[in-house]
């Protein structure tokens, strides 16, 4: 019916997110016939990168919307801080390198930034942020595809890829309900991760994975993925583990993004669902620490927490989604959340006894510690006193999976008989190469967009 | 009605709801002077819904960028759900607020009422025409002219200011300082809430891609619209206080800011209605779309027919192009308070609210 079976396709790109289409965008001005696969329908279509807000960005001088310099050096140091080192460094400073030369391809290309947004301030030098956020990046990337003459194809979940002697020969995908098989001379695979098959999380992280909610697309199942794993292509990151956030339990399933996350931890007490404290909630300023508290909160029973706050620190963070639980009394509010009423009044007067007197600085770390108790709360420990009280619940929200495809500088995938000659991966689905553990914020999409780019011009280089 | 159906929002509850969840998230700060504002508050009263929504220009940037429209569970489409507010709100400002609610719906009732306004004149004209006179007073006396068009002009004019009394009560404003009237006329003048900031353009008749061509073809009956009011103006005061009688020669102020300004009215008209025919109803407020399309028809038509009746000067059609052009005027001004008109008003005023609030 659609006809894209009668073509033998020079490029096709599994996957229309942010690095399948820089990929699908640079075979195509080379003269590329290039089809790229959308396993979502197209409202939903662009993966993740929907849910994205900016690229993290070297830059020698101001650039574009960012203000003085961001070197290879401190670019590098920050990766190796969030990673703990598992990075590989070679790849890792050729990503920071090229980002410089991105930003302005994606302005070519029809990428609009503006500068940081508020509450983001920290970022402005290090990220530009895309006008609109990610969506409406990946709508300037698809009408630019779409101009150059770029077929896509939405609802088409790719389930097998043919690879045959370390080469790929054609690929099995359900169209619009039908199975039909597509040929093309040379793939790239942008499918991105696993961490929306719920399945595959709770055999890797257990159980208490289904109880996780998943902040980003529904349609990232790793289908593709596990295909090529299957086939004995090398793979890199952790299998186990997945990048989680702690953000607001009253989120959707799927697709929440970046309004279900939540501030208020650091001016909280967090209890579990026994009432009880279990982790310092003033170790850091909360970009710091928001990403150990998606494993915090899992580690919980249920893999629920609360924030309990009072009136005094309702204005301290940035508003949340959904208005939070409120009530007069503690006992009120540990009814409307569910916990008990007389643990939450020990935990909080416990709490409340071990602070001490100082001034309260809630944009810096401001030394304001509890004494005697076990965890501290080393800053911003102000007595939870004053009426009306605010709570939320709090729930793990998986951003982003890190096993993926091992590839090399130029965006090669191997397999067991070496390097696969026409098969190249970008995006998520080889993130793990470069990010091994923790994550840096803008920095997925410098993968993505530095290796789509990269495929894009390998794979057309080879049918050309 | 089932007892577990949930209520239906009103407007500005619904508008609330959207702009919180836009409050959490921000991406859009870029496009115009909404998301700015909304980021200045943690609660949204009516009256700060009402300013939002006066402030917004429905350029669209921020319905394509949003991942959370539908089917998505959030279901933002904060475009549409302003221009509803903005249309209750002009509703509710207007007085009396019956013509508000028809000629704002209803394109029929605007046709309506250029057809009587027409019908008026072309008695005028016929009836009551004077012994003496030069050019289009050789039709209707000058005096006569002034005993329609005075009223007709200034009764719109007071119903307005009491509707924006309301407004700037509702919205809380404050005292207006030079620097505020500054701010909000130079936005105005540019268009800037419609430029889509650093996408260069709104989303309009093209969905998801940028275009200017609705920001132009605005700036057109918006500069056209002007140029004619100050024609007419430069008439009014050449008569009264330089003694100096229409017809007006080519060169004169009257038709050299005339000409030109209907010229750009008449274009731009055509413009904005032909891109409103390509842009997706269900951003804007529906049932207003019959209304709005109307009025522009409208405003297209004062300059096409005046440029007519300058063009047919010293010819047997100018009696009746002269009625046709003066009930068409006669027709604008009187349902001004009513029409989509009066967003030009409100919306100058919540610039100049945000103005103050941008402090």
């Amino acid at each position: 019916m659609t006809g894209l079976d009668k073509t033998l396709w020079d490029v096709i790109v599994v996957g229309g997110g942010n690095a399948g289409l820089c990929a699908a965008i640079e075979a195509a001005e080379t003269g590329a016939k290039v089809l790229i696969l959308e396993s979502a329908p197209k409202t939903y279509r662009g993966g993740n990168s929907r849910h994205t807000r900016n690229f993290r960005c070297m830059h020698d001088g101001p650039l574009s919307v960012l203000t003085g310099s961001y070197g290879e050096d401190e670019y590098f140091d920050d990766l190796i801080r969030v990673t703990k080192g598992k990075t590989d460094e070679g790849l890792a400073r050729m990503t920071i390198r090229t980002s410089q030369d991105c930003l302005p391809w994606m302005e070519a290309h029809g990428v609009a930034f503006q500068k940081a947004l508020s509450g983001t301030l920290s970022l402005s030098r290090t990220n530009a942020f895309f006008l609109g956020g990610g969506k409406a990046l990946v709508n300037a990337y698809y009408n630019t595809a779409v101009d150059l003459g770029v077929r896509v194809a939405y609802d088409a979940e790719v389930t097998h890829i043919s690879v045959e002697a370390g080469r790929f020969q054609g690929l099995d995908v359900t169209l619009a309900g039908q199975p039909t098989r597509i040929e093309g001379r040379a793939l790239v695979l942008a499918s991105g991760g696993f961490q929306a098959d719920l399945d595959w999380l709770a055999d890797a992280w257990g159980p208490a994975a289904r109880n996780f909610l998943i902040r980003g697309t529904p349609y990232n199942r790793g289908v593709v993925l596990r295909d090529m794993l299957d086939q004995g292509a090398d793979s890199v990151g952790d299998p186990t583990q997945c990048h989680a956030v702690a953000i607001d339990g009253r989120s959707p399933k799927f697709d929440g993004g970046i309004v279900t996350r939540l501030d208020c931890v650091p001016f909280s007490v967090v209890v579990n669902n026994q009432g009880e404290r279990f982790y310092d909630e003033g170790e850091d300023v909360w970009p710091k620490r928001y990403a150990i508290w998606g494993r915090l909160v899992a580690a919980q029973p249920d893999q629920v927490a609360y924030c309990i706050i009072d009136s005094k620190s309702i204005e301290n963070f940035m508003p949340s989604v959904y208005p939070p639980e409120q009530a007069d009394t503690l006992e009120g509010l540990a009814q409307k959340l569910g916990i008990s009423g007389s643990k939450l009044r020990d935990t909080v007067d416990a709490f409340n006894a071990a602070c001490q007197p100082g001034t309260f600085q809630p944009t810096e770390l401001d030394g304001l510690s509890t004494t005697g108790l076990t965890p501290p709360k080393t800053n911003w420990a102000r007595p939870i006193t004053e009426g009306p009280y605010y709570g939320y619940s709090l729930r793990p929200g998986v951003t982003f999976t890190y096993l993926g495809l091992k590839v090399d500088d130029r965006a090669r995938v191997f397999g067991q008989a070496g390097v696969m000659h026409n098969i190249w991966a970008t995006g998520e689905i080889m993130a793990g190469s470069i990010l091994g553990e923790g994550y840096l914020a803008g920095f997925g999409m410098t993968i993505g967009t530095v290796f789509g780019r990269i495929a894009g011009q390998e794979a057309a280089a080879h049918v050309a | 009605m089932s007892l577990d159906t949930p209520p239906r929002l009103t407007a500005t509850d619904e508008a609330r709801r959207q702009v919180e969840i836009c409050n959490a998230c921000r991406y859009c700060e870029g496009y115009c002077a909404v998301f700015p504002a909304i980021t200045r508050e943690r609660a949204f009263a009516d009256g700060d819904i009402t300013q939002l929504a006066s402030l917004c220009h429905n350029c669209r940037g921020c319905y394509y960028a949003c991942q959370y429209t539908e089917p998505h569970e959030f279901a933002l489409n904060l475009p549409a759900a302003l221009a509803e507010v903005r249309v209750e709100s002009w509703d509710r400002f207007a007085w009396p607020a019956g013509p508000a609610r028809l000629f704002q719906t209803s394109g029929v009732a605007l046709g309506g009422a250029l057809v009587v306004g027409i019908a008026l004149l072309f008695w005028a004209v016929s009836v009551l025409q004077p012994d003496s006179g030069e050019g289009f007073y050789a039709y209707l006396s000058h005096g006569l002219m002034v005993a329609i068009f005075a009223p007709a002009f200034l009764f719109p004019l007071a119903v307005i200011a009491l509707g924006l009394r309301c407004y700037w009560a509702e919205v809380g404003g404050a005292r207006i300082r030079w620097g505020h009237l500054q701010a909000a006329m130079i936005d105005a003048g540019r268009l800037k809430n419609l430029s889509g900031g650093a996408a260069g353009g709104c989303n309009f008749e093209k969905g998801d891609r940028y275009s200017q061509a609705r920001r132009h073809a605005h700036q057109a009956v918006f500069w056209g619209f002007l140029l004619c009011f100050a024609s007419t103006s430069s008439g009014t005061v050449l008569h009264y206080v330089f003694d100096l009688q229409a017809p007006y020669g080519p060169f004169s102020l009257p038709k050299l800011l005339g000409v030109p300004g209907g010229i750009l009215l008449t274009i731009g008209a055509v413009g904005l209605a032909w891109l409103k025919t390509k842009a997706d109803p269900a951003l804007g407020a529906p049932s207003v779309w019959g209304g709005e399309m109307a009025f522009v028809a409208l405003l297209g038509a004062t300059g096409a027919t005046g440029l007519a009746l300058y063009a047919a000067t010293g010819t047997g059609l100018v009696q009746p192009l002269l009625a046709l052009h003066l009930g068409t005027v006669l027709a604008f001004f009187l349902t001004t308070p009513y029409s989509k008109m009066v967003h030009g008003f409100y919306r100058m005023a919540a610039l100049v609210r945000d103005a103050q609030l941008k402090g």
